[in-house]
């Protein structure tokens, strides 16, 4: 099946560079981007010049190759790192990456709760070391109406669950962002409900297509994009995919998600991609795919497809559920 | 032979081209692939921000004039007016042709279903008689009709603010302050017709009596 084809080289190879590395467009950067650039720049190799000045995050060894990954046109790294949503950084589509300059992805640890026999507080390295790293190609979904193809670079979440031996009453898990007022400029608005949080039911989390990202591009993730540890579950809709988590609970009851308490009309706890059910105020039908170079204005908008087109591999989950009443 | 010169005669070329500056600066990023990540939202973003920038500005010389700004400012109300009409029509012209080119049927559906769509295309459609009849020629024959046509500017006013507030995502507190600068901008155009509008209302009251 052409969709699942697997991938040919990383993304850092395949983006098309010329997109972002023109000088117009670095110039404007470095005059816009203020510390979030210098921070850049201070971490890029030694001697690689402009073109290291500009590409977020460090080089990640990526091992694995996922069958998963989807051969469609990606989406630009510069794209993937200039419009993001990630309101901790401000509601702006270039507030998170202006505006993330302060934050700290390292030192990292996450805390694992709830009904598991292993709990407790883990290090970054040592949830991510014993696992091997693979690229997988996704299609993004954002609630918005607009879609993304973006070479992740993480570990299939369910292998990093399985080890702190979730118990039978764990039926859920839930996510928690993050909350650092004093780096994360958009945490002083009451926009949501502070910490961001976000679930998945078990069987849901323990699909093969969850994924626990550290990178993208073949890099780690640049703070606008989550860093250092986000969930990417590609047939949901993006808000589901949890940015910088810093605790993670097995739960026997549905957890709290902060969209869903905010706007419950608006955004269910499941946020499956579905055509059928339109956003209150919007169509969910088709979608305008950011994806290439940008110039081609026209032929931009895609239908969408259930479950965000992963519907052979995960619409069995959902066997017997009225997804217009579980949106 | 020294015909007096007339300032607001000489100065409407200028303010046409002035008009014309955003659009110009519109094709100049999409050609260069300038238009950010998201290039149609961009343009529909820019192109109807600028038809309600316009429209204000008609709405705002009335009560300039009374301010003391010289009669002949009411002069450009045509041009500027039209101009409104014109950003809008490009406005909707991106929407339909190339924001959502080829989903017809969400068309109907979007402009059916959803408020702020339903919003802004009325107001849309409320600018037709007006630009239609904006003509020295329409004026004349309308008579006293033309003025009681032209006040559904006030209406369709509303309604394009209200279509920029509504659209706005929940939540996103900063991404509304610009539709409700605009809230608060034409609130005060309306506010300081108010006296005007009551002496009027007593005016005519009296004279039935």
């Amino acid at each position: 099946m052409r969709r699942y084809a697997v991938p040919a080289p990383p993304g850092s190879q395949i983006t098309p560079e010329s997109t972002w590395l023109r000088r117009r467009q670095i110039l404007k950067a470095l005059a816009l981007a203020g510390p979030a650039l210098a921070a850049g720049c201070g971490r890029a190799e030694d001697g690689a010049g402009a073109q290291a000045a500009e590409l977020p995050g460090e080089p990640l060894t990526v091992t694995g190759r996922s069958a998963y990954s989807t051969d469609e046109t990606r989406t630009s790294l510069r794209d993937a790192t200039h419009y993001n949503n990630y309101y901790e950084f401000g509601t702006g589509k270039d507030d998170p990456w202006r505006r993330s300059g302060r934050f700290k992805p390292a030192p990292w640890s996450v805390e694992v709760a709830g009904h598991a026999e292993l709990t407790g507080r883990f290090a970054l390295e040592d949830l991510v070391k014993p696992h091997t790293l693979e690229e997988r190609v996704y299609r993004m979904r954002c609630v918005e109406a607009w879609s993304m193809v973006i070479p992740w670079v993480g570990i299939p979440l369910a292998d990093v669950l399985k080890r702190f031996r979730p118990t039978s009453q764990a039926k859920y898990v839930a996510f928690t962002t993050v909350e650092r007022p004093a780096e994360m400029p958009g945490l002083s608005y009451p926009v949501l409900r502070w910490p961001y949080r976000e679930g998945l039911r078990i069987d849901e989390a323990m699909h093969p297509l969850a994924l626990l990202a550290v990178g993208l591009y073949g890099r780690t993730l640049p703070a606008q994009n989550g860093a250092p540890l986000r969930l990417v579950v590609p047939w949901k809709y993006g808000f589901k995919g949890i940015k910088s988590i810093v605790r993670i609970d097995f739960t026997e009851s549905q957890p709290a998600t902060s969209w869903n308490l905010s706007a419950g009309d608006e955004y269910g706890f499941f946020a499956n991609v579905n055509p059928a059910v339109s956003h209150p105020r919007w169509s969910q039908a088709s979608e305008r795919r950011i994806a290439g170079d940008g110039l081609n204005l026209l032929g931009n908008r895609i239908a969408t497809l259930p479950f965000n087109g992963y519907a052979d591999q995960v619409a069995s989950l959902y066997a017997g559920m009225d997804l217009r009443i579980h949106y | 032979m020294a015909r007096r010169l007339d300032p607001i005669a000489l100065s409407k070329p200028f303010v046409f081209v002035a008009c014309l500056l955003p659009l110009a600066w519109l094709v100049w990023l999409t050609i260069h692939g300038d238009l950010g990540p998201d290039p149609v939202a961009r343009l529909e973003h820019e192109t109807g921000a600028w038809a309600l920038r316009l429209l204000l500005a008609t709405l705002a010389l009335t009560p300039l004039r009374r301010l003391g700004a010289g009669a002949g400012v009411i002069r450009y109300r045509r041009m500027l007016g039209l101009f409104a009409f014109f950003y809008a029509s490009v406005h909707l012209a991106v929407y339909l042709i190339v924001d959502l080119g080829g989903f017809w049927s969400q068309i109907l559906q979007e402009i059916a279903r959803k408020p702020f769509v339903t919003a802004g295309f009325v107001a849309w459609l409320l600018m037709i008689p007006l630009a239609a009849t904006s003509t020295r020629a329409m004026m004349r024959r309308l008579g006293g009709r033309w003025q009681k046509l032209h006040r559904l500017i006030y209406p369709l006013a509303i309604l394009a603010v209200l279509h920029f507030v509504w659209q706005v995502k929940y939540g996103e507190t900063i991404a509304v302050r610009e539709p409700l600068i605009y809230a608060g901008i034409l609130a005060v155009l309306l506010a300081l017709r108010v006296p005007d509008w009551l002496r009027r209302a007593r005016r005519s009251g009296a004279q039935q009596q």
